[in-house]
């Protein structure tokens, strides 16, 4: 099979992961504890590499998820003493561990090309060539099947924890007096975090990986409060964007990894500005919507209020409102001819009346 | 004191030293108003506009980037500040997309600069990874220009900045700008950011930002102390860091600078007088006693 193959599953696989281990996290708030355990993964890599003498990696696998953990555990514990914000342990914690790991590297690793930047950006272009080969057996990169087991991970610990997971995100109080400690949610959650960022960086890097767990879950929760589509969204804009991502780097030979996040940008920029659930767009028309019904009520009870009293020829007019409300006159214009469009009342004559239809609509009770 | 007649060191001493000084005092904004994760959204989020202020100006001198830095960073606030009020978005939502979104945009830019195989664009993500080390007298200047200018429009918005980080409903309530005062806290953030990009780089720098005001706020319960000793801890822990990582061992400055200040927050966690836990276990033996 070919590189370009390899390259396209790898990117889907890290896209579906990613954005599947997302999910929860996202919808319980924590989206930046990803972004601060892809960073404090690097110590533990370390860590794992120097006890096994050399880039072994499953011992760069299990020193990568003890470090994730801990960096969970130090912001809880660290966030439990009441003296630091939540937030602020948050950005002590990783860069300490970050500065331990780079601070090791360069004791111990200096002859070894182990860089930060790698690590930041990802070699997707390098992953298609480490090969898994079993008994002389070529099963594919590496990264393929590291991938897919962080996949089915993902897939069964959605599917097993589903009611925990749930009680413990919408419903904390009631979980706990169902004796049930959102604190096992919380860290399990944490690890199948840290899994999935170690192995999806090795392929993607630290940042795509981050951008891949939190943006398709965001994009989807400005869609939709249900559930199942939430994950439906979430899976498709991961996928596609790792597709399409991918493909267009090939083609214009750009960053892969960097433009799956412009892919993923786009996406939640449209979807900030359209979306028919909570975009910019429909919230500005709901805006709008509900001033001109607030003016024509009012503009009616104008009206209503001097019906047939002496004042009525002056108050009742056109260009007295501007006085009245503090309009503009192109505002009571449109106010005016939008009330008269629905019927509410009639501007034929110098005098504003009310119609039949517009007595009724600020009537008590309406 | 040979380290003194050092060039070199002297400038890497000095211009951590400033910029400890400056991230800790402005980076009480950060820790008072919950928004410690601003900085690290800041940081990741200025590549493109390092990236684009090079294709642009195609130099490497440390204005322009940090121009364009302070752009990018302006711009990822604006969104995130959009996001949250437009929808229903919580802020760490907010911050992990616009980051991470923006650094990719970044790493593509980079990598078309990289593939020009321009020779001035050699150590260009060095200014993203930090570069303590070779700081030169350029770049302590445009570190101490940055920093003073953005103190003194602190101290001018300091009132302001008590009112919305103690009881912003009440900083509303009397007719406090708040949205314009908002702009112009985030702007000095920004500035904060930027001039510490320069040093310890993207990763590192949400610490510098936040670790003295952490450490501060375990010795005082006022605002104005608050902010002189962050500075102050930020200073030495900057100049003690940057000592260490290049005479006492040879390591990256950055990085120890980091573990410095992590280290005194701790310290400052069991032994400071305010919240101090020594201090409160202290208390608690006087009062059954």
């Amino acid at each position: 099979m070919s590189p370009s193959f390899w390259l396209y599953l790898i990117a889907s696989l890290a896209g579906v992961t990613c954005a599947l281990s997302g999910i929860y996290l996202v919808l319980r708030r924590q989206a930046m504890l990803a972004d601060a355990i892809s960073h404090s993964i690097l110590p533990g890599l370390v860590a794992g590499f120097w006890i096994a003498h050399g880039p072994n990696l499953i011992a760069g696998f299990v020193g990568a998820v003890a470090a994730g953990l801990t960096t969970t555990m130090l912001v809880e514990g660290l966030t439990r003493t009441k003296k630091i914000a939540n937030d602020s342990a948050i950005g002590l914690v990783f860069p300490a561990m970050f500065a331990i790991g780079v601070i090791w590297i360069s004791l111990q690793f200096s002859n070894v090309h182990l860089d930060t930047d790698s690590v930041l950006f990802g070699e997707i272009t390098l992953a298609v060539f480490d090969r898994f080969v079993i008994g002389g057996r070529d099963l594919g990169p590496q990264s393929v099947w590291i991938l897919l087991a962080a996949l089915v991970l993902n897939i069964a610990y959605l599917v097993l924890f589903r009611k925990e997971l749930r009680i413990a995100t919408f419903d904390a109080d009631h979980a706990w007096l169902q004796g049930f400690d959102s604190r096992v949610i919380h860290y399990s959650l944490m690890v199948v975090v840290t899994i999935t960022s170690v192995a999806a960086f090795t392929a993607i890097g630290a940042i795509l990986s981050v951008a891949l767990i939190i943006v398709p879950a965001v994009i989807a929760r400005l869609l939709s409060n249900r559930l199942v589509p939430i994950i439906l969204v979430t899976l498709t804009v991961g996928l596609m964007s790792a597709l399409i991502g991918t493909s267009t780097a090939i083609a214009g030979d750009l960053n892969i990894p960097g433009l799956v996040s412009v892919f993923l940008g786009v996406i939640f920029g449209m979807t900030l500005l359209f979306s028919p659930h909570q975009g910019i767009i429909a919230e500005r028309a709901k805006r709008a919507r509900q001033r001109m019904h607030f003016a024509i009520q009012s503009l009616l009870i104008h009206i209503h209020e001097h019906e047939n009293t002496p004042e009525e020829a002056t108050e009742s007019t056109l260009e007295h409102l501007s006085d009245e409300f503090g309009w503009s006159d192109s505002w009571s214009h449109s106010v005016a001819h939008n009330a008269e469009k629905r019927g509410l009342l009639s501007l034929n004559q110098p005098i504003i009346r009310l119609t039949e239809k517009g007595r009724k609509e600020i009537q008590p009770g309406n | 004191m040979s380290w003194f007649n050092d060039y070199t060191l002297r400038t890497v001493i000095l211009g951590t030293s400033l910029l400890g000084l400056f991230s800790g005092a402005l980076g009480c904004i950060a820790v008072l108003r919950r928004q410690s994760l601003v900085g690290d959204t800041l940081a990741h989020a200025s590549l493109p506009g390092i990236c684009l202020a090079y294709l642009l100006f195609r130099s490497r001198e440390a204005l322009p980037l940090m121009l364009g830095a302070a752009f990018a960073g302006l711009i990822a606030m604006g969104i995130v500040s959009v996001t949250q009020r437009a929808t229903k978005t919580d802020p760490n939502s907010a911050l992990g997309t616009v980051l991470t979104i923006f650094f990719g945009a970044g790493a593509v830019i980079l990598g078309i600069i990289q593939r020009g195989h321009d020779a001035g664009q050699a150590g260009l993500d060095k200014f993203l990874f930090g570069q303590a080390a070779s700081l030169v007298t350029s770049q302590v200047v445009a570190i101490a220009t940055i920093g003073l200018i953005s103190l003194f429009v602190f101290a001018m918005v300091f009132k302001e900045f008590k009112l919305l980080a103690f009881d912003p409903i009440f900083a509303e309530s009397v007719g406090l700008p708040v949205r314009r005062t908002n702009i112009i806290l985030t702007g000095l953030l920004v500035g904060a950011v930027v001039v510490g990009l320069n040093t310890v780089g993207v990763i590192l720098l949400s610490a510098m930002l936040v670790a003295p005001g952490v450490a501060a706020r375990q010795w005082t319960d006022q605002l104005v102390k608050m902010v002189v000793l962050a500075g102050l801890f930020g200073c030495l822990g900057g100049g003690l860091g940057a000592y260490l990582s290049t005479v006492a061992a040879e390591m990256p400055t950055g990085p120890v600078v980091v573990l410095v200040l992590v280290a005194w927050v701790v310290i400052s966690l069991i032994i400071g007088p305010a919240k101090g836990i020594a201090f409160r276990a202290k208390r608690r033996q006087e009062a059954t006693s």
